[in-house]
């Protein structure tokens, strides 16, 4: 009897993104749902009722919201292609990079990306703090994962494709290869590797989206 | 011969607490280090040279993160399991812990620290989390189920701080008549002997809490 696998997400969603390339390195057959945000289904309230947000990972009727948790899910339920290593401590590093990338990396990219002149200036500090911690992670391996692509490179796996817009956007160079030459190496080879490329979002409607999210935020703040 | 386990903790810090009582339901000898948080020793700010805060374990190696420090455990000291078997109930007592961390406390936060006009609104946001919680009790007796687990440990933010936050800020959000089943969860947990032992006086408590918020009170 075959498995249900659904995936709700919407087209941009660098969390649900995750949860996609986790199911096809696993080579396991699913289904999409997308939603549209200002317009949530039914189902995806139903599935999620306490955050309402995409990625939702449904498996035979039963749901996972969170993306970090789906991927832990999945990689329980599904054992080819581990995604997490074997070792307690190295697992316990895995789950820190990624709640790391979570919790301190995104916001302070997001933090450069929104802001302008001297604010955007400072908020470039704790940003280069944090993406340095990543580039000393990466000393010695070619990802995060070690020789192949792993938990914590699906997890800041957003940092390939989002950085590279938000520079091309505001203009300003986030990950220099100078300064950050394991992380922009990172950078080109997770997002060229055959899963990882082949469902990047769009770039020119990101690229459109992202500068009318800086700009309502811009006009926002300025009032 | 094995380096001993150490945990870098502080006394009123309930993230401490968590793995303290981890720890000692799994028999596992452990030094207990405790840290001055004003004055952090320099093997701390080592081990966890990202965030520098407590709790971290070191067992031959550090960890920092309290939630990710429980999954350590686990795997590490597999005796009297604190997680689930099955994956979905791994996963939903995973998704709760980090509900707790990142949403609840912060809407609960809000609650207890919002200006008079706002406080309603933002007391009525935090009884919707506190309900989503007590419904995940569900017919159980603890989260873990018949036993104390790893969400009931995580939980220990709710059997303490929601408490102390009453007394200091004089809202409260866990009533007997809201909550009925959470407060009995609440009773059951900080009862278990192991639980007891490692939870600091609420007095105590109360009056660090009163010193580490004075400016804010004072502000009021």
């Amino acid at each position: 009897m075959g498995e249900e696998v659904k995936l709700f997400r919407t087209w941009s969603s660098p969390f649900a993104l995750r949860i996609v390339w986790a199911l096809r390195i696993k080579a396991i057959e699913y289904e999409t749902v997308f939603e549209d945000i200002s317009n949530k289904s039914p189902s995806l309230l139903q599935c999620n009722p306490v955050h309402g947000k995409v990625p939702v990972l449904l498996h035979n009727g039963r749901p996972i919201a969170e993306s970090l948790v789906i991927l832990e899910y999945i990689d329980e339920a599904w054992k080819q292609a581990p995604l997490l290593p074997v070792d307690p401590h190295e697992r316990a590093m895995a789950r820190f990079w990624a709640k790391f990338g979570d919790d301190k990396v995104l916001g302070s990219i997001w933090s450069v990306f929104i802001k302008q002149g001297k604010e955007q200036e400072e908020a470039m500090v704790p940003a280069m703090e944090n993406l340095k911690f990543l580039e000393e992670e990466l000393k010695g391996k070619k990802f995060f994962g070690g020789d192949t692509i792993g938990f914590v490179d699906l997890a800041l796996g957003w940092l390939a494709n989002l950085i590279g817009l938000l520079e091309e956007i505001v203009g300003l160079k986030v990950v220099d290869g100078e300064k950050l030459p394991l992380l922009s190496a990172w950078m080109q080879e997770f997002g060229d590797a055959p899963i990882i490329k082949d469902n990047w979002p769009a770039r020119d409607r990101m690229i459109l989206k992202f500068q009318a999210l800086r700009d309502a935020t811009i006009a926002a703040a300025s009032k | 011969m094995a380096e001993e386990v150490k945990l870098f903790g502080m006394w009123a810090s309930l993230y401490s607490r968590r793995i303290e009582i981890a720890l000692i339901m799994k028999g596992v000898q452990f030094e207990f280090i405790e840290e001055d948080l004003q004055n952090k020793c320099p093997l701390l700010l080592q081990c966890n040279s990202i965030h520098k805060k407590v709790p971290v374990l070191h067992n031959g190696m550090p960890i920092a993160e309290s939630i990710i420090i429980l999954e350590y455990i686990d795997e590490t000291w597999p005796d009297n399991p604190i997680l689930p078997r099955d994956p979905y109930d791994r996963a939903m007592a995973r998704f709760w812990a980090r509900f707790i961390d990142e949403k609840l406390i912060w809407v609960s936060w809000d609650a207890y620290s919002s200006k008079e006009e706002d406080q309603g609104k933002a007391i009525e946001e935090a009884c919707k989390q506190l309900k989503a919680l007590e419904n995940e009790l569900k017919e159980k007796e603890f989260f873990g189920g018949d036993t104390v687990g790893y969400l009931d440990i995580a939980a220990i933010m709710v059997a303490s701080w929601f408490g102390v936050m009453q007394e200091v800020m004089k809202v409260e959000l866990l009533t007997e008549e809201n909550f009925p089943i959470l407060r009995q969860w609440v009773e059951k947990f900080v009862d278990c002997p192991i639980v007891k032992e490692c939870l600091p006086h609420k007095e105590k408590m109360v009056e660090f809490t009163r010193v580490l918020l004075k400016d804010f009170l004072a502000s009021r």
